[in-house]
């Protein structure tokens, strides 16, 4: 007799809960009265993200468990990621809920009279929060996935949503229209090249989990070739994902193309969830056979740390710049691939934490800074804002700080930790490289210093708007906890330290 | 709680209070900012009385758990060399912010700004030559770039932005490739010791040689460029240039000390074998310093350049003290550096009360100001002297201890070195023949002597240059218990001299 398995649905809630506030989403945007949308759908979301972490919390102490018949595994690392997701997300769904930066319409055609027509009836659509819940999800299971189809299906669906909101900019919307397109175009790519990979390495183990990867490199028995090819289009895919050279080169282009708290929910949430599946498939599947990875990671983690400084310099964008910038700390977390040891996730999971907080934060700036058409990104016309609004001009400059790893804010504590498992696991080439590469990073954030105090303004047509009091309160967030774990890192560093465990 | 630790916090308190003032009352917010150093300034005093010169551990310990899972303690405990560092700081904190009073009022921003500036820049000084942490001590060093780039770039002159963004790369650079240091020196303690920064724990480590003078290289460099020694000085002329007159005394006088101090307190106690590796080539670096900084200076036009240059020099016998590696010079290295700090303040500060006058930082727009302005030209005569280390002045002593320390184990090196004194000799005394004797130049005839404000903040840093050129034995007493234990720690013994026949 066949017996149903069994899929420990407790463990899996914080997704399924998700999925049904998506769900729930979906069908509001059908039922309810255009007016009153954008409260319910903003307060749908924020409840189910509230309600997702509550069970995350209920899980938390239940480590080292399988769900759903062996596909998923509920370990520390896998929940401290989870937790941060939710998170971060709840502080970018209070950015995404400032709608008026996204398209009324977004079927409408750019500049058409029916794009008009919907501005002007106020007549907002608010697929965007069904559409993130989508998105999360998806991150959600990302990291904890353990065998190759689950991780497949969690990287479609975390992307595919992705895809649509980089499209949906208000302004500016043949740019950003081209920013989906391009994310989706390579996105498709690299999904099938992970596709290939995951295929590879099943004829190599005869097996699609994660564990019994390992176990096949363990036992050494079957054809290397088919091993290497494998982790090479695997490991494409993943590296894509979070961004790293030379599969980086959509990551300017959408960021810039995307309406700006959606870059923020990208560049922090989707980079969390894909280094942590990252760092699980490297760590569990990948840890015996890094004799045959590592040089070639080593090479891509510090052409990321390099092209990603050096190419940040002549950004004349905000955007750009930080998207560069997110490129080359995609390479100082590569170090953490590279360490394979306790320390290097430790490192890794509060890098991670931190990096997400000031990169919402920074973005979430970035949606204040405006003229009469809409945000300006145009580094060149934020000179002299120091001036004009100095709280704003000065919390940004804390961000900046902390991306610069400046110590007394997280980044820097972030940093030590994260270069000092690569260093414990003999790694020092990547520890040189990232202390100098930090170098060449902290010169374009000073730039952008030195541009907001200490250069007077030419153009008079910038101002920052005031902003709404979900905005403030999720950058007012940001900024303290930007502070406080410079100042008393311990709060997260020995949670991160707890958590940091994968088990097979 | 320990003595120490209220000193760096009186500062921040003082901070908050500045932002409780109400708005508008500029010359409250100056009187508070000064009062506020001035209590700074009694404790320190109380701290060094209290001081046991007859012990040469560490004093007034405080250690408490900042960072558990890296064993990063807050913990902090001077020694000599700290205690007269410290001293000097609090000493200038508030004579500069009497010197500087009108500085921060053509800044970019309000003068509330500035005096906050410096009162968390004076706990970040006090908190740096007192931390006994190593990753505390990164911290602070580095933390502390950022209010100097502020007040560089927010209330300097000329290219201040371009001198601020150079002062704090050329910081961070250095500041990184310690960071390394610090990782790699964490690393293997833990492998040895388990997780801690204890600066005396790990000066017991065995350390590989190889790792070792990579380590001390990571080190030294970062405080070779903050110090700043020949060929990583290029930062300073520029942002000496550009600084305030307060903020240049703070960052020549104290800041770039903190290099110095770095070299004796990490690279010879935590690598003394890479020390001893690199001890040749680091002389020859004080050396070309001595000479460069002190050719430089004869050749500047401006003024503050020219106390720039002559710090160089003055940072290459500081250095070559250090690695002369015996106690005499490192007495004569640390005392050195707290001369520097109180001749470099007078130099600046007058400098800077004659370029506000004159309106211009040219030497040769200056000329007989002896005639217009008598106490202003004594002021500066007797700072230039100290600069020259004229007997009698503080500066003497340390510049004869070194030589002296030197040449007990390096001879060649003191006497090339003291070809530096000859040169300083020339730079000095041509400035002062230029700048204050002769005719008067056009344009100088109408200008005010010193105030009765810049008086009172002249005076005490000229009294201490003088007081302590006839009696050091106060500091030197403070000073040699530290400095023979760091040479015994490094395994060096004092040469004896030859009996004479």
């Amino acid at each position: 007799m066949l017996t149903a398995p069994q899929l420990s649905y407790s463990l899996l809630a914080p997704i399924l809960i998700v999925l049904g506030g998506a769900l729930l989403g979906v069908l509001v945007e059908a039922i309810v009265k255009k007016g009153s949308r954008a409260a319910i759908q903003s307060t749908i979301a924020l409840g189910t993200i509230v309600l997702s972490f509550a069970f995350l919390w209920r899980v938390h102490g239940q480590t080292s468990r399988t769900a759903a018949v062996g596909s998923v595994s509920i370990d520390g690392a896998g929940i401290f990621i989870q937790g941060t997701i939710l998170v971060l997300s709840f502080i970018a769904i209070l950015f995404i809920a400032d709608t008026d930066n996204f398209a009324a319409q977004a079927s409408a055609i750019p500049g058409s009279q029916e794009e008009r027509l919907a501005l002007e009836t106020g007549k907002q659509q608010t697929e965007i929060f069904p559409l993130t819940l989508f998105a999360v999800s998806g991150m959600l299971l990302f990291p904890i996935a353990s065998d190759l189809i689950t991780l497949f299906v969690a990287l479609e669906v975390l992307s595919l949503p992705l895809y649509l909101m980089a499209g949906l900019s208000r302004r500016r919307r043949l740019l950003s229209q081209e920013a989906a397109l391009k994310y989706f175009l390579l996105g498709a790519f690299s999904s099938a090249f992970f596709l290939f990979g995951a295929a590879f390495l099943y004829g190599y183990s005869g097996s699609m989990s994660l564990d019994g990867i390992a176990s096949a490199i363990a036992a050494n028995s079957a054809n290397d070739v088919f091993l290497l090819i494998g982790i090479a289009f695997l490991s494409v895919g993943l590296l894509f994902k979070i961004g790293a050279v030379p599969f980086h080169s959509w990551t300017p282009d959408v960021y810039q193309g995307a309406p700006t708290p959606i870059t923020g929910f990208m560049a922090a949430c989707t980079k969390i969830a894909a280094m942590g599946a990252t760092l699980r498939i490297f760590y569990v599947a990948f840890g015996q056979a890094e004799w045959q990875w590592k040089p070639i990671i080593l090479t891509i983690a510090i052409l990321t740390m390099i092209v990603g400084g050096v190419a940040a310099i002549s950004q004349r964008d905000v955007k750009r710049m930080l998207a560069f910038s997110s490129i080359a700390h995609a390479g100082f977390l590569l170090a953490a691939v590279l360490a394979l040891n306790t320390d290097g996730l430790k490192g890794a999971l509060f890098y991670l934490a931190t990096y997400g907080f000031t990169t919402l934060g920074a973005f979430g700036i970035i949606t204040l800074v405006r003229d009469s058409s809409g945000e300006v990104t145009d580094l060149n016309r934020w000179v002299g804002l120091g001036k004009k609004s100095p709280l704003t001009a000065g919390v940004f400059t804390l961000f900046l700080l902390s991306f610069a790893g400046i110590p007394l804010t997280s980044g820097f504590v972030a940093k030590f930790a994260l270069f000092t498992g690569a260093y414990e696991s003999g790694n020092t080439v990547i520890v040189v490289v990232g202390v100098l590469t930090s170098a060449i990073t902290a010169f374009f954030y000073l730039r952008v210093v030195v541009m907001l105090f200490f250069t007077d303004s030419k153009s008079e047509s910038v101002s920052v708007v005031i902003p709404s009091i979900m905005t403030r309160l999720a950058i007012a967030v940001c900024a303290i906890i930007t502070i406080v774990l410079g100042v008393a890192p311990s709060l997260l560093l020995n949670t991160a330290q707890t958590f940091a465990t994968f088990i097979r | 709680m320990s003595i120490v630790t209220v000193l760096e916090l009186i500062p921040l308190l003082g901070v908050i209070g500045l932002f409780a003032l109400p708005k508008g009352s500029t010359k409250l917010i100056k009187q508070f900012s000064i009062g506020v150093s001035l209590v700074d300034l009694i404790i320190s005093v109380v701290m060094a009385v209290r001081f046991n010169r007859g012990v040469s551990a560490m004093q007034f310990v405080e250690s408490r758990t900042w960072i558990s899972s890296f064993g990063i303690k807050y913990a902090v405990g001077i020694d000599g060399i700290a205690l007269v560092l410290i001293l000097m700081t609090t000493v200038l904190v508030p004579i500069v912010l009497l010197a500087g009073w009108n500085e921060s009022e053509n800044g970019r921003w309000s003068p509330r700004v500035y005096y906050a500036l410096i009162l968390i820049l004076e706990t970040m000084m006090v908190g740096v030559f007192a931390a006994t942490d190593v990753f505390l001590f990164y911290v602070i060093f580095e933390a502390m770039l950022i209010p100097v780039y502020f007040l560089i770039g927010g209330y300097g002159r000329g290219e201040r932005a371009q001198a601020a963004m150079k002062f704090l790369l050329y910081s961070l650079l250095g500041g990184l490739l310690m960071l390394a240091a610090v990782i790699g020196t964490y690393v293997i303690a833990t492998n040895q010791i388990g997780s801690t920064f204890d600066v005396t724990a790990l000066s017991g480590l065995h350390i590989d040689s190889a790792t070792e003078n990579m380590l001390f290289l990571g080190f030294f460099i970062a405080f070779a460029i903050k110090a700043p020694l020949w060929p990583l000085h290029t930062w300073l002329p520029t942002a000496a240039k550009s600084a305030t007159p307060a903020t240049s005394v703070l960052l020549l006088g104290v800041l770039d000390k903190v290099g110095t101090y770095g070299m004796i307190r990490f690279c010879i106690t935590l690598f003394p074998h890479a020390a001893h590796t690199f001890t040749p080539m680091i002389i020859v670096l004080s050396l070309i310093s001595i000479l460069y900084g002190a050719f430089l200076a004869i050749g500047q036009r401006d003024i503050n350049g020219l106390i720039a240059f002559t710090s160089i020099s003055h940072f290459g016998f500081i250095t070559l003290g250090i690695f002369a590696m015996t106690s005499q010079g490192l007495t004569g290295a640390s005392l050195y550096m707290v001369n520097h700090g109180f001749s470099t303040a007078a130099l600046f500060l007058v400098a800077g009360w004659m370029a506000s006058r004159r309106g211009s930082t040219k030497i040769e727009d200056f000329g007989g100001l002896q005639r217009v302005t008598p106490v202003m030209a004594w002021a500066f005569f007797i700072a230039g002297m100290s600069a020259l280390a004229l007997p009698g002045l503080s500066s003497f002593v340390s510049e004869f201890l070194v030589l002296v320390g030197t040449f007990t184990r390096y001879p060649l090196a003191a006497i090339i070195g003291t070809t530096g004194i000859v040169l300083a000799a020339l730079y000095v005394l041509l400035t002062v023949q230029r700048s204050l004797h002769g005719p008067t130049t056009p344009g100088n005839e109408s200008l005010s002597d010193l105030n009765i404000r810049e008086k009172i903040a002249i005076a005490p840093v000229i009294a201490i240059l003088v007081i302590f050129g006839f009696f050091p034995k106060p500091i030197t007493d403070v000073l040699n218990p530290a400095s023979h234990e760091v040479m015994t720690h490094a395994g060096y013994v004092d040469p004896q001299p030859k009996a004479g026949k």
